[in-house]
């Protein structure tokens, strides 16, 4: 299975957009060579806004670029992107619905030496509890491309949160998509496990493992944390024993809020995988750190057969 | 522009009372921040700036942005002035579902260019509405205004440090020294002096004007026209409160309520 980065594929995508499109402009908080906006700035340098170590300004500078028309993506980390700009982002952007795309990169484990001052385990909860915020979470490096051209095109305020490590790629590189939608990766009719970023790739193998078992999994990515469309959900949850929902994010808030929160009163039984209400810490890598919070396959596996038994 | 300095006092003087005929009687409102403005936003909106009412989306106008969202009832009042939306809004400031709400909303008011009250990201605002124009080889001028008590805020620092670092000498920014926060003097609650040394040692150029004199007032607009290279800092002395004798200097009117003797009183020195 091909394996791709998606920092670098943000970074090639926005590049071939500000190539199209010269209302296209980005910001960055001295991280560019992380977060790969360098590729968009060696060729668009007058289109390209280093706006040094300070994300408050940065959120609301391109807010200020958008009311000139400019689709403004703003840059870094996903704990600074959505933390220390929380508040320039709830009232100069989402309040009037300004078109500024906030792109929260290494996200949530995935820069696991830095540890928890680095690591966004609460991000996404933030960024969904804000009124006009649009959250989505690719899983692999096909829906990176294609979303970072979607929010391009979408007029409003967006979350992107994208993982440092390298993914395995899970659509076709053809594979259609749209705000909202929620996509059935893997056919099956005992459990389904609704999963976003990471944790869809290792659903997926779960699923590929059990099927030897006998057990028939179904795995569904649901990259779009609001809105989330809730039919498709209530659509893909029907006829299976239990529900799992698995995230490389705190249980607060993130994919386990929405997808209890769209079931409520289904009486079906619900197993959800994420961070427990705590921070991060560093690890030599990023599996191992993975383990430690049992953001694994074979959490995933134990909580499928939990649900079959 | 032939507008005159009597002529731009009178108005200042009917902002003053349609800020009075918002607050009302008995609700609270930023009646002292938003009178130490009158002069300024007066010559801004009928002297200095291209604007259209008819047209408050004209890709070439000038923009203005209240960083020091709070006083927005001077603005409304210059934008109503001006025909943006009719006078009958203004009665009906703060009510429930009104056009006009407690801080600048460009979804809901025509005239507002960003949405500002959280206090220290208007400027960085501006700043992006300036580079943005510069990108687009605009040559629109961005006015932005920012209270003395505001810039304790350090978002302002980081605006500060980006407007001259990227030259964006088309934004003028005007900081309303009035003096006061909204829980006393800034010299004994929370010092933000010096002004300009800070300004200038941030890559600005700073001027000072008195910021109740017209002549002073349009004089320095025009000549900060005049500096290229660097964003514009015009350091106005103003006082707060100014032109409602018993607001003057008086902290109890940063957010204060008028009781009906107040309000006749009030009303009667602006007739």
């Amino acid at each position: 299975m091909r394996m791709q980065n998606p920092r670098q594929v943000y970074g090639e995508t926005l590049l071939e957009l500000g190539r199209k499109n010269r209302n296209i402009v980005v910001l960055e908080a001295d991280l560019s060579k992380s977060t790969m906006t360098c590729l968009f700035e060696k060729e668009f340098p007058e289109r390209f806004f280093e706006m040094g170590i300070g994300e408050a300004n940065m959120t609301s500078f391109a807010g200020g670029l958008s009311l000139t028309g400019k689709i403004a993506f703003t840059n870094s980390f996903a704990v600074f992107a959505s933390g220390r700009a929380y508040d320039q982002i709830r009232q100069g952007i989402s309040i009037p619905k300004l078109n500024v795309k906030i792109v929260g990169s290494s996200a949530g484990l995935s820069d696991f030496g830095d540890g928890a001052t680095h690591q966004s385990v609460e991000d996404v909860a933030i960024m969904r509890a804000i009124p006009n915020m649009t959250v989505l979470v690719p899983a692999d490096g096909i829906e990176t491309r294609k979303t970072t051209k979607i929010i391009a095109e979408y007029q409003g305020p967006v979350y992107m949160r994208i993982n440092r490590n390298d993914l395995p790629d899970l659509f076709p590189e053809d594979q259609e998509f749209e705000i909202g939608k929620s996509y059935l990766i893997r056919k099956g009719k005992d459990v389904v496990v609704f999963a976003n970023g990471i944790m869809v790739s290792k659903a997926v193998q779960a699923a590929e493992r059990l099927e030897g078992e006998g057990i028939s999994v179904r795995v569904v990515n649901v990259s779009s944390l609001k809105p989330t469309n809730e039919d498709d959900i209530k659509i893909l949850a029907s006829g299976v024993k239990g529900i799992v929902t698995a995230e490389e994010h705190s249980l607060i808030g993130g994919l386990a809020s929405v997808i209890t929160y769209i079931l409520r009163g289904s009486g079906v039984r619900i197993i959800s995988i994420g961070i427990e209400d705590e921070f991060g810490q560093s690890a030599h890598n990023y599996d191992d750190l993975l383990r430690d919070y049992k953001l694994t396959e074979e959490n995933i596996i134990g909580s499928i057969k939990q649900l079959v038994r | 522009m032939n507008t005159t300095t009597a002529e731009l006092e009178k108005k200042a003087r009917a902002l003053r009372l349609d800020i009075i005929k918002m607050i009302g009687v008995g609700q609270k409102g930023h009646l002292g921040g938003s009178c130490s403005l009158a002069e300024i936003v007066a010559a801004l909106y009928f002297y200095k700036m291209k604007h259209d009412p008819k047209n408050p989306q004209w890709e070439d106008r000038d923009r203005f942005l209240l960083s020091k969202g709070h006083a927005a009832l001077i603005q409304y009042a210059a934008l109503a002035e001006c025909g943006y939306f009719p006078k009958a809004e203004i009665d009906k400031v703060k009510c429930l579902g009104a056009m006009l709400q407690g801080h600048p909303d460009m979804l809901t008011t025509p005239g507002i260019e960003a949405n500002t009250g959280s206090l220290g990201q208007g400027l960085s605002l501006a700043c992006g509405i300036a580079a943005g124009l510069k990108l687009d080889r605009k040559t629109s001028k961005v006015y932005c205004i920012v209270g003395d008590g505001e810039i304790a805020e350090g978002q302002i620092w980081e605006a500060a440090m980006t407007a001259s670092y990227y030259k964006l000498d088309n934004l003028t920014a005007i900081l309303d020294r009035n003096g006061l926060q909204a829980t006393g003097t800034i010299v004994e609650r929370y010092d933000t002096n010096p002004l300009v040394d800070k300004w200038k040692a941030f890559g600005w150029y700073v001027t000072e004007m008195d910021g109740h004199d017209l002549q002073e007032i349009i004089a320095t607009l025009d000549q900060v026209d005049k500096i290229a290279g660097k964003p514009k800092m015009i350091i106005a002395r103003t006082v707060k409160g100014k032109g409602i004798p018993f607001a003057e200097n008086n902290v109890a009117f940063h957010n204060g309520k008028l009781t009906q003797e107040q309000y006749e009183e009030a009303c009667a020195d602006l007739a």
